[in-house]
């Protein structure tokens, strides 16, 4: 059954629904959001299928495989292929797009965004995105995965500075600039690595498992390992290469921030799992102290800046900066619970991004879109419904256990402690901090009298509570009950413990046989 | 100096039980938790449709769960001591490398106790509410969190792990943090929500920290893996674990120095502040150091600071309790100490654990039924809390007042009130230790004659200070029956639990049980406690109760105002830790918009202005570019030729 | 006839076209210079064809006399259009073409 061509029909899926909605006349703006919804939900229908097809237990690392040559003369092809990393990656993106869509129904009907863009458009734009993505996410060709990577680009800089805030062109622009940059470090480390490729076997290749079996000197890894990273820790973002997040954040809409910072910034992080740890094992090692330091850096300082923010978006995105902290320190710390920890927390952060944008984007609605703290207080009382849900969001993002947060957050902690105990036991107290902001925002924002200017102010709706339903229901089902996400995560993550030929630290009592082997 | 593994308290230190698996009545331990969880959920996502019967759906629940703990206890009974541990395993909950922690729940003689506490008491205070909050339009909600209270403290009990554990940990932790902020439309609920919330969180990086070193010591984070081979690991190791977990015990139980929580939680409705912030959430640090005996019987140095905070919680409660004129907050200090007294005996090892979970039992009844007797009271006063306006309400409200009295003399310790023997045993406990606990510990419980006279004497004697609009009257009965049932525990449960329960016999397979010589006989310790206990109540009624109250409090002395601050620990935490938090995070703020943020602009900057001068060489004229035209062929014909010359 | 002399010859004629361009202001004169340039360039392919014995040279020189034919007739076309429009054809005039 497996000839299916599953992961190119999932790509292409959005894609026509996207020339379809851009094909729509422009005066029938609710028929565009119906396809494109449509569009959506059958994209999720066929990747559940195809997880229902994947195989947990199968020695292949990448399954549903296809392998097209595309450019031969320079080893490039379209090969698409997806471990249970890319899995959940790609399940994760499929969710999230019509969760958007469903939020964002009316989020570009206002006169300021029509005056830039098309309703249509945006829909149009989210589902090119969503291609994109499963893309990204499926490439298991380092060129393919470049092109998809530098596309993706395209319709959120549009996202950001066709259907943004006030100062929506500028943060469009510095986003584009800084993923540029990153971008082409990765081009000249890729090129790099085509001509060690072509040194090494005689012809140059840019498929995956072929570049991972190469034995690179140390030396050129250490160069081109840097190249690879600097993309992805923009991308991510890793302290220092944040300061785009807090400005894309705060001027798009709440649709394009999730899709940016819960799926798109997940790419930097994936790509350190899939390109730079197995392609560059001992460059990794080497750089492995500098970037715990950043991520550790990060966790605090995005943190305590959140603590001193005044605008929620803004909170939000030095908070997803300090989580991209954590999600880094699992993937660099080598240990299997961090780098399993790492993908759950990918998934549990998308979940929490996810709630707490889509809540807060509903919140500004009714208050005219300032993203201000000061400008609400009490909505609890007007609003309780919408207060639940702002409450679940936060504690997801603080990682209360029993949702799916905590055993990300949880793993990547034990898996960092495993292997440097200060480290681990360090970045344990940024849960205090996380407590302390999130908290404080729930507070300020929802506590307290009543806004006079609040008063009257319409709880959820039918259609938002059905767009938040389903995040908090996986959020809470995954926390109590994460086998189905650990059960394809955890095999790949052991495929990767092989390549780059590190064990777990063995427990002082009952080491495990593994574990035993290496220290004889 | 103690070798490696070497276990300090060889005498007493329980063997490892066997865990049965579940059967008949057992295999249904999932459905103690998981009733009031199915209340919560269908109170809390069913919206308006259950207000109307949702409350009494959250009784039934809360009911049925201690029915069905009423029917495991005597399952238990009926089987020898042996056979009294029983596991439940539902399924693997997280894995990865040689991780593994499983859903999957222990029901032994400790947790059996604890069901029972929490699901009785639990019931006995859903009723209470029931009539309490009844004119809240919120009623739903608070019934709701209630349920998922309940259900988080049972996990914590039942879970056979620590990282199950944690899950009711947080669990408790967060419905204390939604029902202390009920009433959110008031900014000091929601504040004092959120400061229980935080520091709470710092005792959990104690309790997430001691997991891993755990694991990291163990490789598995079960309980009967980890005390079966705590003998195998090292002082140090063992050490380091104790004191972590103690941090968590601080933090859940407001002890020392994380204590500052529990006095600002009263701002919860009363029942909450009796079933949580009384008798069952805060004394989960006891649970846990009770439950973790197998690292603390071979961590002298962990044991003797659990000890040691539990002294100073001793001292701190009972004085900020004696100072306090808000009926509410004085038993909270009270709870402090008496907690305090619980951490203490954990501390002493195999001779004071039972002793302690017998305190934790006979406290957590009558703590309850003082907490709810205030809050009848309240009920009668407009909701009024100050002591000063309160005075001879025994002839208003003759059942609060009676119930009141019978937890009143069972928390001083007047024989043969409950209270007597549980602080009678971990008094004397303490002084087969060292007869300076245990001295400390007999003066403590003169300081609580002191302040429960007091607040009896302020509340039901003397003249009325009543405020113009008051008009006492008896609360309804869904309120004081469940006030009665309460008292009658006050009264009796002590008595029935050691004599008729055997306490002693009923934990030691868990928890060890030992007695060692004493300086002191068992009848000159009650002899002595019970003169300290009399002196100080003498002093509470002749300094409140035949004396003037005024109605306005005076300045009052140095330590009196220290203490209606509160020790000074909201002042310390303000001073050490809030304040250098939001000075860093402006000057990170600061770092970030300028320092960050400024080389990137700077350099966007940087590279626009360069091209901005680069930009004036295109004047225009046709003629200048023709000649920068002629002189660059010129200039690389010029190197060419070099090129060619050399 | 030495061919060397033939390429001074065209060197000064490309000179004199260059400077022709570089000085003078009225367009019509500029565009004269150019096809100096443009001839005194043909000059020197012939001669080198002559030098090396190939016709390479020559065919290119056809070459450049066709692009030169073309680029006379868009070039004048512009010219007077210029003209037409600002009365002038002088080519410091039109400087729109700036940053």
């Amino acid at each position: 059954m497996n000839t299916f061509p599953w992961l190119t029909a999932l790509g292409v899926l959005p894609l026509i629904g996207s020339v379809v909605v851009a094909l729509l006349p422009k005066s029938r703006p609710s028929l565009a959001k119906q396809v494109a919804l449509v569009i959506a939900l059958a994209t999720l229908v066929l990747t559940i299928l195809m997880a229902l097809s994947f195989d947990g237990a199968s020695t292949e690392q990448f399954q549903f495989v296809e392998n097209y040559p595309w450019i031969p003369a320079f080893g490039i092809s379209y090969a698409v292929g997806i471990d249970g990393i890319g899995l959940v990656m790609v399940a994760l993106a499929a969710t999230l797009v019509p969760v958007v869509i469903l939020a964002g129904w009316h989020d570009v009907d206002d006169a300021a965004s029509r005056t830039t863009g098309s309703v249509k458009g945006y829909f149009a734009l989210i589902l090119v995105l969503e291609t994109l993505m499963i893309g990204v996410f499926s490439s298991i060709d380092l060129f393919l995965f470049y092109v998809f990577f530098e596309a993706m680009l395209i319709p959120v800089y549009f996202m950001i500075g066709r259907y943004g805030g006030p100062q929506r062109s500028y943060a469009a622009v510095k986003f584009l600039l800084y993923s540029l940059v990153g971008g082409l470090f990765m081009l000249a480390a890729l090129i790099g690595l085509y001509v060690v490729s072509a040194n090494l076997t005689g012809t140059g290749t840019f498929d995956y498992l072929t570049l991972v079996g190469l034995d690179i000197d140390p030396g050129m890894q250490k160069v081109l390992f840097l190249g690879f990273f600097l993309a992805f820790a923009i991308k991510a973002p890793l302290w220092p290469f944040h300061t785009w997040l807090p400005d894309a954040a705060a001027q798009s809409k709440a649709g394009t921030s999730v899709l940016l910072i819960g799926v798109l910034d997940k790419v930097g992080t994936f790509g350190m799992i899939r390109y730079c740890l197995p392609i560059f094992p001992a460059a990794s090692e080497f750089y492995a102290p500098v970037v715990i330091t950043m991520a550790l850096i990060g966790i605090f300082y995005g943190a305590f800046v959140a603590l001193g923010q005044h605008d929620m978006k803004r909170l939000f995105a030095y908070s997803s900066m300090s989580h991209f902290g954590f999600i880094a320190l699992g993937i660099f710390v080598f240990t299997t619970t961090g780098e399993s920890g790492s993908v759950v927390y990918m998934v549990a952060h998308g979940l929490s991004t996810a709630a707490l944008f889509l809540t807060a984007g509903f919140l500004m609605e009714r208050r005219g879109g300032s993203s201000l703290i000061s400008d609400y207080s009490g909505v609890n009382k007007a609003a309780p419904v919408l207060a639940g849900f702002f409450l679940f969001a936060a504690l997801s993002s603080l990682a209360l256990p029993g949702l799916v947060s905590f055993v990300g957050e949880f793993m990547v902690l034990l898996g960092a402690f495993q292997k440097y105990m200060f480290v681990g036991a360090l970045a344990t107290f940024g849960i205090v901090i996380t407590a302390a902001y999130v908290l404080r925002l729930y507070q300020k924002s929802m506590t307290g009298p009543l806004l006079p200017a609040l008063e009257g102010m319409k709880d959820l709706k039918g259609r938002e509570i059905a767009a938040l339903m389903p995040i908090a229901a996986i959020t809470l089902v995954l926390g109590l009950f994460p086998a189905p996400i650990l059960n394809v995560i955890n095999p790949a993550v052991d495929t990767l413990m092989t390549t780059i030929g590190v064990t777990d630290p063995p427990t002082t009592l009952n080491p495990s046989t593994t574990a035993e082997g290496t220290q004889e | 100096m103690i070798n490696a593994g070497a276990v300090v308290w060889a005498e007493g230190a329980p063997t490892l039980q066997e865990i049965m698996p579940a059967e008949g009545v057992f295999s249904l331990i999932w459905l103690l938790i998981a009733l009031p969880l199915l209340g919560a959920a269908v109170l809390l996502l069913g919206g308006r449709r259950t207000n109307r019967w949702g409350p009494y759906l959250a009784v039934l629940t809360v009911t049925a769960s201690a029915c069905l703990g009423i029917l495991m206890v005597v399952g238990l009974m009926g089987r020898g001591a042996e056979e009294r541990s029983i596991g439940q395993s539902l399924f693997t909950w997280v894995f990865a490398g040689q991780f593994e922690a499983d859903m999957a729940f222990q029901l032994d003689q400790l947790s059996m106790v604890f069901v029972l506490l929490i699901t009785i008491v639990g019931a006995l205070i859903h009723v209470y509410s029931l009539g309490y909050m009844e004119h809240d339009p919120n009623r739903r909600k608070f019934f709701g969190y209630l349920n998922l209270f309940v259900a988080a403290m049972l996990l914590l009990v039942l879970a056979n792990n620590y990282l199950l554990l944690y899950v009711g940990w947080e669990g408790v932790g967060l419905a204390s943090y939604l029902l202390i902020g009920f009433w959110q439309h008031k900014p000091s609920a929601a504040a004092a929500a959120k400061k229980a919330f935080i520091i709470n969180r710092v005792g959990d990086v104690g309790l997430s920290i001691a997991i891993m070193v755990i694991f990291v010591t163990f490789g598995s984070v079960t309980f009967d893996d980890v005390f079966g081979q705590a003998s195998e690991v090292n002082e140090g190791t063992l050490t380091a674990i104790g004191l972590l977990l103690l941090l968590a015990a601080a933090g859940k139980s407001a002890q020392f120095p994380l204590q500052a929580w529990l006095l600002d939680a009263m701002e919860g409705p009363t029942p909450v502040s009796a079933l949580i912030h009384a008798a069952t959430m805060v004394t989960a640090g006891v649970y846990l150091i009770a439950r973790s005996n197998a690292i603390y019987d071979r961590a002298v140095w962990a044991a003797t600071a659990v000890v040691v905070v539990g002294l100073i919680t001793i001292f701190m409660g009972a004085i900020i309790g004696s100072a306090k004129d808000d009926i509410k907050k004085s038993l909270a200090g009270s709870t402090m100490s008496q907690i305090g007294y619980m951490i203490m005996a954990v501390g002493l090892g195999p001779i004071g654990y039972v002793f302690a979970i017998f305190h934790l039992l006979t406290h957590g009844v009558f703590k309850a039924g003082l907490f709810l007797g205030a809050g009848s009271v309240m009920h009668g006063m407009n909701d009024n809390v100050n002591m000063r306006r309160y005075g001879a309400l025994r002839a208003a409200m003759v059942v609060t007042f009676i119930t009141f009295m019978a937890g009143y003399l069972a928390i001083i310790g007047i024989p043969p009130f409950s209270g007597f023997w549980s602080k009678d045993e971990i008094i004397h406990a303490a002084f087969e230790r060292s007869p300076i606990i245990g001295s400390l510990a007999i003066l403590a419980a003169g300081i609580t004659g002191f302040y429960m006279t007091r607040m009896v004497a302020m509340t039901f004697f003397g003249k009325a200070r009543w405020e113009d609009d008051a008009h006492p009257h008896e609360s309804p009965k869904v309120m004081t029956i469940p006030l009665i049932i309460l008292a009658i525990g006050s009264t009796f449960l002590g008595m029935a639990l050691l004599f008729w329960g055997n306490i002693e016999t009923w934990l030691e397979p868990v928890v060890g049980y030992s007695t060692e010589p004493s300086p002191l006989s068992t009848s000159a310790v009650i002899a002595i406690s019970l003169a300290f206990v009399i002196v100080g109540s003498v002093i509470g009624w002749i300094s409140y109760a035949r004396r003037e109250v005024p109605i306005v409090a005076p300045r009052g002395s140095l330590l009196t105002r220290a203490a209606r601050a509160d020790l000074y620990g909201d002042a310390v935490n303000e001073g050490l830790i809030v304040r250098p938090s939001y000075l860093l995070s402006r000057v990170l703020i600061w770092f970030d918009g300028r320092v960050v943020d400024g080389l990137v602009n700077g350099s966007a900057a940087l590279v626009g202005g360069a091209s901005g001068r680069m930009r004036r060489y295109q004047s225009g004229f046709a003629r200048s570019y023709a000649l920068s035209m002629v002189g660059g062929t010129v200039l690389v014909l010029l190197a060419l030729v070099l090129v060619r010359l050399s | 006839m030495n061919p060397s002399n033939v390429v001074i010859l065209s060197a000064i004629l490309f000179s004199i076209g260059a400077v022709g361009v570089l000085v003078r202001r009225n367009a019509i004169i500029v565009f004269m210079c150019v096809e100096l340039m443009l001839n005194a360039a043909n000059l020197a392919f012939v001669a080198f064809a002559r030098m090396n014995g190939n016709l390479d040279g020559q065919v290119v020189a056809f070459f450049v006399m066709v692009v030169a034919a073309a680029e006379v007739v868009v070039g004048l076309a512009i010219i007077v259009t210029i003209f037409r429009t600002r009365r002038s054809a002088s080519i410091d005039e039109p400087n729109l073409l700036k940053y």
